[in-house]
């Protein structure tokens, strides 16, 4: 009898350990739900050529260097 | 792939403002709302510096990880942009932010607060390049008319530099070289403070 109620509070101690969860939240960084968005390249003035996009770009980046808009 | 950056060079800024009144006239900015401010570092103390701000487009940006409703997404040049549709004002992001970028325009009675509007790099948003409705809800993309950020673009003494972070840092680094001086602001003490202070011994008779 007492052999018996011993083993049920032990096998209900051991099962209660089967529903622990986790206490540490884990964040995760959320994906993007928005409309998705176009190239720059993908307009008029370029008509989709990335290259041209990039090399415009890069001209404008370097007119910041005066050193080398001076120096020629 | 350009990866696109702002620097502000505080030895050359003189709080001429310049590029905030040029943002809020490109982009037609709402009154309340500043996308780029200029600070003052050291305000009335001898040395004080200027320095214009506005968001950064931080590689790994604290307002893209708290938004609840994920409407920030980044471009691949770099640009830290977010969907107007989906932004819910909650402000979050204006916490999570470093150098509170993020603005919200008042809407209505109560100060409730509108939709969430920062710097876009001038990228726009999440519209057809050049419409209409991409002007009214992000301002203007010049990036997609092949020009750079015009507050950069305006700076007079070229404080602002805006751009791909590799043009940027050569340019800023050749200004360093040429001055002779600032270049300790290159590379390890930077990252791992000045070898030249140690540590203060605890004073006699104090709680060590």
């Amino acid at each position: 009898m007492n052999t018996g109620i011993v083993g049920a509070c032990v096998l209900a101690l051991a099962l209660a350990g089967c529903s622990d969860r986790a206490q540490v939240v884990v964040y995760k960084q959320g994906q993007y739900q928005g409309k998705p968005d176009g190239k720059p390249w993908d307009n008029d003035a370029f008509s989709g050529d990335r290259t041209e996009w990039e090399a415009t770009v890069r001209a404008r980046n370097q007119n910041q260097n005066e050193y080398r808009r001076i120096n020629g | 792939m350009a990866r696109m950056k702002f620097i502000c060079d505080t030895e050359r800024c003189i709080e001429c403002n310049g590029c905030v009144t040029a943002c809020k006239n490109e982009h037609e900015v709402p009154w309340g709302v500043n996308r780029r401010r200029v600070v003052a570092i050291n305000d009335g103390v001898p040395g004080e510096r200027s320095l214009s701000v506005a968001c950064m487009h931080c590689s790994d940006a604290p307002c893209m990880a708290v938004c609840p409703v994920d409407c920030f997404y980044r471009t691949d040049e770099g640009v830290v942009l977010h969907d107007k549709n989906l932004c819910i004002g909650c402000g979050y992001c204006f916490y999570a932010c470093p150098f509170g970028a993020p603005q919200f325009p008042q809407a209505g009675a109560f100060g409730l607060r509108g939709k969430m509007d920062k710097c876009t790099f001038c990228a726009g948003g999440p519209e057809e390049n050049g419409s209409e409705a991409e002007f009214r809800k992000y301002g203007r993309n010049r990036l997609a008319e092949g020009k750079l950020p015009l507050c950069a673009e305006v700076c007079s003494t070229k404080a602002l530099l805006g751009g791909d972070a590799d043009v940027l840092a050569d340019i800023y680094r050749q200004r360093v070289m040429t001055r002779g001086k600032g270049a300790d602001i290159w590379g390890w003490s930077t990252a791992y403070g000045k070898p030249d202070a140690p540590a203060q011994p605890p004073a006699a008779g104090g709680k060590s």
